[in-house]
């Protein structure tokens, strides 16, 4: 199917319009439409898996234009399976939201889809300019979903996180400005041909304006001088949007994974590896400082976002990492936390809602029903997010740790096991205080709404499916790793008109 | 001209970085608005400067390059609605948090007839 990779753009797009036409309320008609929506992304997103799984690079010209003056649409390994995790995480967001969410304020429905075309739009997009076009797509529907249904604590976040957004736009503009023009194009293959045949008087402007972009994809991801921002607007967002948003984040990793491993990556003479020091010294530091942070949580979910930048900081470091395995490894990792840690905010507020005015306070509360299957689910996400076994988590770490050569083992390994060993106490400490300190009095039943429990339930369920899938799953980020470090496949896909098979075809896939 | 553009652009980004950088949301919107309008010019000069050619190829020997022209089209409109968007935010946290200090926890205490306006 000749128009698949622009699908993933086009349909949020559309649903968005006429989730749009009406402002108020969210009744039936809308959230089903809304959910058949996301469900039908997941089956375009898993199209796209099955047909890129082979090795083959779908290009999409728009227009038929000619790639380096059109724009284009590529969908390889890696960005086929961005698309599908995000509309998986996004089918769990969207149920939940279901449950009572999306009536806080008006226009959820429309502009979640908006915020879905803008992500699936950054993991598609051949062009960095268009990058930028998608990332304030997605920008400008997370800031309205961010303050969705209002109150003091989200206009505060709000405020920052918008303000940090806007610099860092300003920021990515001149960071292509410089890119423009000193490479001379914007065409992400064409950049990569061109920035190793690059005059050496140019090269000093062409490293600024690279360091500039891991700067804008950096304040994306959560990097250490640049995470501030994180831990208030997760905390404070409306559940189903902080789900959603740690995707978010992973664009700022999967930006950063395709520009400085295809542009400025092992082809690009003097200015191979550049961002690789800061990404390594980055993520061990962004590591350190959440493993402390977690500790201090007095919240449910704030202890939840600062497990997101653990998460990020271990990323980083596999990005940091110099072999091709690692690469493998943080791919699924990546998979993993996305998903748990999607799911760990929706299952906060399935908990608040059960305490009624404390919220997710860690701080004794009225006895609550649901004790048991809160509990196992609230046990299951973090155990799986600290990385103990049998869950997703500790499949993932193993595999990267086990990636490390010597003397990135000597640091990631230690640091890696101490984040572990502070969220499993962070984890207990607040379990045990959410689940089993309560205030005498009668055990009061508020209603658990079944579609917040089948959103969470769904992401959760990840910790298990993961392990059970490992095999097919490994192998297939495995194979785009490898897909990845293969540049010149994604250039002559891109800038030629043929589509050339991967080295690591062979390797099977789901 | 180019020294001319250059120290233009080089004040317009100093100003609007020192006023992103104050406390109050009024001077970072315009500090913001200021940052926009540098990037703008610097984008629209990436292509290098050229004075009378149109970004026609054949129609003369100079001519501009159109691409930067198209780029900061977007980005112009980009960057109004996102203004747009910072000072209805700025509005609305001096309404809801009762201060216009981006923190949002600090009482107007400089000048209290603000209150009333």
């Amino acid at each position: 199917m000749q128009h698949l990779p622009i699908f993933p753009v086009l349909l949020p797009l559309v649903v968005a319009i006429i989730l749009l036409r009406k402002r108020e309320g969210a009744d039936p008609v809308r959230r089903t439409i809304s959910i058949t929506a996301t469900a039908l992304l997941a089956v375009v997103g898993f199209w796209l898996v099955t047909q890129v799984a082979g090795g083959e690079t779908l290009v999409y010209r728009l227009g038929n234009w000619q790639a380096p003056y059109g724009i284009v649409l590529v969908a390889d390994r890696l960005s086929a399976m961005m698309v599908f995790l995000t509309a998986l995480l996004a089918l769990g967001s969207i149920i939940h939201a279901s449950g009572g969410e999306d009536n806080q304020g008006s226009n959820f429905h429309g502009l979640f889809h908006l915020q879905l075309m803008g992500i699936n739009g950054a993991f598609l997009t051949g062009d960095l300019f268009n990058l930028f076009v998608f990332f304030e797509v997605l920008l400008l529907a997370s800031y309205a979903l961010l303050m969705h249904g209002g109150g003091k604590a989200r206009v505060q976040a709000g405020v920052h996180y918008v303000v940090l957004n806007l610099a860092g736009s300003s920021l990515f503009l001149i960071a292509l400005g410089v890119l423009y023009g000193t490479i001379g194009t914007l065409n992400m293959a064409d950049m990569a041909e061109r920035v190793s045949q690059l005059p050496a008087d140019r090269q000093g402007l062409v490293r600024a304006g690279a360091l500039l972009l891991l700067v804008v994809f950096g304040l994306k991801a959560a990097i250490l001088p640049l995470y501030f921002w994180l831990p208030r607007a997760y905390s404070s967002a409306p559940a189903p949007i902080a789900a959603l948003f740690s995707i978010m984040t992973k664009v700022g990793i999967y930006a950063i994974l395709r520009v400085f491993t295809l542009i400025f990556g092992e082809q690009a003479g003097g200015l191979a590896h550049l961002a690789q020091p800061w990404l390594w010294w980055g993520g061990l530091a962004t590591l350190a400082m959440a493993t402390l942070a977690v500790l201090s949580a007095r919240d449910l979910r704030m202890q939840i976002s600062y497990f997101t930048l653990i998460s990020i900081g271990t990323l980083l470091c596999g990005l940091g990492m110099e072999s091709t395995d690692s690469r493998g490894a943080m791919l699924f990792y990546l998979v993993h936390t996305t998903l748990i840690n999607g799911g760990l905010f929706l299952l906060a507020d399935l908990i608040a809602d059960q305490r009624g005015k404390v919220g997710t306070r860690i701080v004794r509360s009225r006895a609550f029903k649901y004790t048991t299957l809160l509990s196992a689910l609230y046990m299951m996400g973090t155990v799986s997010s600290a990385g103990l076994p049998p869950l997703s988590g500790a499949l993932a770490k193993a595999w990267l740790m086990s990636t490390a050569t010597l003397s990135e083992g000597l640091w990631l390994w230690p640091l890696l096991l101490l984040s572990g060993l502070a969220g499993v106490v962070a984890a207990s400490r607040a379990g045990s205080t959410v689940f089993w300190r309560h205030s005498n009095g009668e055990r009061v039943s508020e209603r658990l709404s079944r579609s917040k429990l089948v959103g969470a339930v769904l992401l959760l369920s990840a910790a298990p499916l993961l392990v059970i899938l490992a095999g097919p799953i490994g192998g297939y980020t495995q194979a785009t790793a490898e897909q990845v470090a293969a540049t010149e496949q994604y250039r002559s896909a891109v800038l030629g008109n043929v589509t050339s098979v991967a080295p690591g075809a062979s390797a099977d896939a789901d | 001209m180019e020294a001319l553009y250059a120290i233009t652009t080089g004040i317009l980004t100093a100003s609007g970085v020192y006023l992103t950088l104050r406390g109050r949301t009024f001077p970072v919107v315009v500090g913001l608005t200021l940052l926009s309008y540098a990037v703008n010019l610097f984008l629209f000069s990436m292509g290098g400067l050229t004075t009378h050619g149109a970004a026609l190829v054949g129609t003369n020997d100079q001519y501009a390059d159109p691409l930067p022209q198209a780029l900061v089209l977007t980005a112009i409109v980009i960057g109004f609605a996102m203004t747009a968007f910072a000072i209805i935010l700025a509005m609305r946290s001096r309404g809801d948090l009762g201060s216009d200090s981006v923190d949002g926890n600090r009482t107007d205490r400089e000048d209290p007839r603000e209150n009333k306006a």
